[in-house]
């Protein structure tokens, strides 16, 4: 486990890595399955994992140095080569675009004489973009060496230049920098709960593992990571299935842009979310449960081990839960380090067994064979919040909200053009049209719901509600109003697509990057008919032969949008049929430039 | 009496445990495939073995055989998806088969003819893929490379020594070598190894036998690969027949 002293790290008087360095692996115990904990604790502490670090840790582990090397390098945040005292991220999701990161980011270079991409020639910082951080309804944002920053302008940009200037160890930085609000706008079921901790866990003491089943069952719960799966079937199977252990993961990664409502679940109901983990592992038989806690949110660490060393300090943690002899359950939290993927259940249990995130093949699921290879049950943060709730109020009044199919409320985190961004706890079945007026959208344009892997929504079908049945979502809902272009939001999130790709297969990890390449060349104004061509190409063999759901979705966005949208696109093409990617007369430009020439004859004719 | 699917329209018998794929070659119908090899746990990675399974795609190489399911292989639609599955793999590496001393034993190109790639497809990648001459023996040329991970397979798998790894997300996705100094020579290969007989293009090669064997009389220069794979297939345990 992490500890909560010295969160402030990466600034190298602090950091003795030859001392540390020993202690870090003798807490891990050796153990294999920590070496990605390990290498985001090493990371911290120096800043990058060096050389002789990487060959230490590999001999204490006993495994092969190769492998560091390939964990490492498959997440973002995990440096093997410095990468500056300072590393700032901009988050660069099309919100953070909208409020104006792109011209912050430039400011930034400019002020520190830093190009994007590169470690500063003193080694001092270095400035990039990073996914999404989750602070879209406060953005734009960046990452500080892992430290999220919010509400980002011009004045605090300069000053945060000074600051790095000046060499002051962020620790000492002003606290208002890190301020993450809530914003809550609306609540309900889950977000005005007046359950005490521990509540729902006393009232089922006497009720069976199997009666828990079936009233999640009966509660028609689907799941509220995206996919919807019911919950209650999980649970049993999992129960069911043969192990010599098992296992409740709770997926905290929120890694899909544009949401945000874990990290409010997190902050305000934490308790909740381990009284759901705490029920899932009773009814399930779990002894351990992992929450894996996306790297952009470890800010919430101190806070999430304090609330479960105060559940332990409660009995609701720990052995004999309760008093119930055999109830022994306890909770570790695992941090991500930069990998959308991660979010993926395969891959997360493969990230939490210490790897490269990359999805498992399926079958086997993790029901029967997750963590370990032993059965697992993955639920989401607000799964496991609903699954409480339910439990609370009995399948029938738990069913009796929200619409036929979809059970419950859903939380949304509303960003983009609106005047009130934030989350918005509604039973299913609301309209997009209602939400757009409580967050106070004029002028909308169209709707990102479930984020880049979802679906983008025009005008027209502002009717349409939330729900299994008709619009499913993991819970953002970004807005954009007539000012947008919408050809832009799609090449922001076919960047994003390429750029988490975990390159196992080779549509996503091919399909990706041309796609992105492509846009590109359309977004330049050398795109022609023959490209959309190509679009529509790349889109259908990503759909159908992509190993897991982010090469399968890949190519929403382009696909939504071009539905919606052609026009966004064809404004930019040209009207040739094709255009070559080598531009010859613009390769004659150097040629014209030391000759002095610039007439016709020192150009090569279109069309030709 | 064993269970059996139906193969674009042929029943094909299976043993539990086996993949559409491994029952397939097994009963001599050859779906195209590329990182998969019948001497390893299959991978899943290059996607080539697509089938569509009750109307769903699929890679048949992982999918588990199961009675009664309707598969499709031969079918235009998938050898289609399979095409463009081969130029995106030839745009992402720097293939110069005329010049690859591969040529001729090379899956990615015998798939390439097999499949009648007539066309680049797509614009060519170029990437920067310095080769490792280090080895006294052995020549790494990661510009053919697929990230099959074949070699990596069998070097930890067979040969107990984690020679070879990938490293990278995504499109910067390569492969890398276990030393310190990142070549090839600082590492325990050996020419015996069985990491270096799976590389399915021209990546990993002997040094000094370049060409020994001409052009034209290579391995898919006789017949094309469709008709060979199933030469490497496995066959049902000795003594246990299938008919
Ligand atoms: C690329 C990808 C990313 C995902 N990211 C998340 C995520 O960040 N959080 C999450 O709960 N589920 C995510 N999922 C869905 C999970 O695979 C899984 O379905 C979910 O955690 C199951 O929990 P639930 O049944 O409670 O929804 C993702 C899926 C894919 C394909
Ligand atoms: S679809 Fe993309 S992310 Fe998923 S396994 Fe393939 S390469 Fe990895
Ligand atoms: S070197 Fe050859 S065997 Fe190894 S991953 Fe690359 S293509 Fe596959
Ligand atoms: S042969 Fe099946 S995915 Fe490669
Ligand atoms: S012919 Fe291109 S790698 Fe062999």
């Amino acid at each position: 486990m992490l500890p909560d002293a010295n969160p402030i790290y990466g600034e190298s008087p602090r950091c003795d890595l030859h001392a540390d360095l020993h202690e870090i692996v003798a807490r891990h115990c050796g153990e294999k399955t920590n070496l990605l904990q390990l290498l985001i604790e090493v990371q911290a502490c120096a800043g990058y994992i060096p050389d002789d670090a990487a060959s230490y840790i590999a001999a204490m582990l006993a495994i092969p140095r190769s492998r560091i090397e390939s964990v490492a390098s498959f997440y973002s945040f995990l440096h093997l080569k410095p990468a500056g005292e300072y590393r700032v991220l901009f988050s660069d999701n099309i919100t953070d675009r909208m409020l104006g990161n792109q011209d912050l980011m430039e400011q930034m270079c400019r002020q520190l004489w830093v190009q994007p991409g590169k470690v500063s020639e003193d080694g001092l910082l270095s400035i990039n973009t990073t996914s999404c951080t989750g602070m879209c309804d406060q953005g734009p944002a960046m990452l500080v060496n892992g430290h999220a920053i919010t509400r980002l302008g011009s004045q605090r940009i300069q000053e945060i230049g000074q600051l790095i200037r000046n060499r002051t160890p962020v620790a000492e930085w002003p606290a208002d920098y890190f301020k993450v609000e809530n914003n809550i706008r609306r609540g309900g079921l889950i977000l005005d709960n007046k359950l005490a901790y521990g509540q729902v866990l006393q009232a089922t003491r006497a009720v069976a593992p199997a009666t828990i089943i079936d009233t999640i069952k009966g509660s028609n719960l689907r799941g509220r990571g995206g996919a919807g799966f019911p919950t209650g079937m999980k649970w049993e199977a999992c129960r069911n299935a043969e192990g010599e252990a098992r296992y409740v993961v709770c997926n905290a990664d929120e890694g899909e842009p544009g949401t945000f409502k874990d990290r409010v679940l997190l902050t305000t109901q934490a308790d909740l979310v381990f009284e759901g983990m705490t029920l899932c592992a009773r009814a399930v038989g779990a002894k351990k449960g992992f929450l894996y806690l996306r790297g952009e949110y470890r800010y919430l660490l101190g806070h999430l081990h304090a609330v479960l060393q105060r559940r332990r300090d409660s009995e609701l943690l720990g052995e004999s839960i309760l008093g119930e002899q055999g109830f022994d359950f306890d909770i570790e939290i695992h941090l991500g380090a930069g990998a959308y993927i991660c979010g993926e259940e395969s891959a997360l249990i493969e990230s939490l067994e210490g790897k490269r995130g990359v999805p498992r093949n399926r079958p086997p699921f993790p029901v029967t064979h997750g963590y370990l290879q032993q059965p697992t049950a993955v639920d989401n943060v607000e799964t496991f919040c609903q699954a409480v709730l339910a439990l609370h109020m009995g399948a029938a009044a738990y069913r009796a909200i929200g619409t036929e199919k979809s059970s419950g409320s859903k939380l949304i985190s509303v960003s983009g053009d609106c005047a009130s961004p934030g989350i918005y706890e509604y039973p299913f079945g609301v309209s997009v049209r209602q939400i757009l007026s409580d967050c106070g959208a004029v002028n909308t344009r169209a709707v990102q719901i479930s984020g880049p892997s979802g679906i983008c929504i025009g005008e027209h079908e502002f009717e349409r509600k939330l729900g299994f049945e008709d619009l499913p979502t993991a819970g953002a809902f970004m807005v954009f109003d007539d000012s947008r272009d919408m050809f832009e939001v799609a090449r922001n999130f076919v960047h994003f697509f390429a750029h988490e790709s975990c390159g196992f297969c080779t549509p996503c990890r091919v399909g990706t990057s041309m796609l992105k390449q492509t846009m590109d060349k359309v977004a330049a104004g050398h795109g022609t008919q023959h490209d959309l061509t190509e679009i529509e190409n790349l889109d259908h063999v990503l759909q159908t032969t992509s190993h897991c759901g982010l090469g399968r979705t890949a190519c929403n966005p382009v696909l939504h949008t071009l539905k919606h949208f052609r026009p966004a696109y064809e404004t930019r093409l040209k009207s040739l049929d094709f255009e070559p990617a080598f531009d010859l007369d613009g390769a004659l430009a150097r040629a014209r430039q030391m000759t002095g020439r610039d007439d016709a004859g020192a150009h090569l004719k279109e069309n030709e | 009496m064993t269970d059996t699917f139906q193969l674009d329209g042929v029943a094909v018998p299976f043993e539990p445990g086996q993949t559409v794929m491994q029952a397939a070659l097994a009963a001599d119908h050859y779906i195209p495939h590329l990182c998969y090899h019948p001497e390893f746990k299959p991978h899943g990675s290059c996607k080539l073995c697509t089938v569509k399974v009750n109307g769903r795609t699929m890679a048949s190489c992982t999918m588990p055989a199961e009675a009664g399911l309707e598969v499709e292989s031969e079918i235009e639609e998938l050898n289609a998806l399979r095409r463009t599955l081969v130029q995106m793999l030839f745009a992402e590496g720097n293939h110069f088969c005329p010049s690859c001393e591969k040529s001729g034993n090379c899956m990615l190109q015998a798939l390439g003819y097999d499949l009648e790639v007539h066309a680049a497809g797509f614009r060519h990648q170029y990437p920067d893929r310095p080769l490792d001459a280090s080895h006294p023996d052995i020549l790494l040329d990661f510009n053919r490379c697929i990230l099959c991970e074949l070699c990596v397979r069998a070097s930890s798998e067979v040969d107990g020594k984690n020679v070879f790894a990938l490293a990278g997300r995504g499109n910067n996705k390569h492969l890398i070598v276990n030393a310190e100094s990142g070549q090839l020579k600082d590492t325990d290969i050996a020419l015996s190894d069985k990491a270096m007989q799976v590389c399915p293009v021209g990546v990993i090669l002997p040094k000094r036998v370049g060409f020994s064997q001409p052009i034209g009389e290579r391995r898919y220069d006789a017949s094309p690969i469709s008709a060979q794979a199933l030469e490497d297939a496995p066959r049902p345990p000795s003594g246990v027949e299938h008919d």
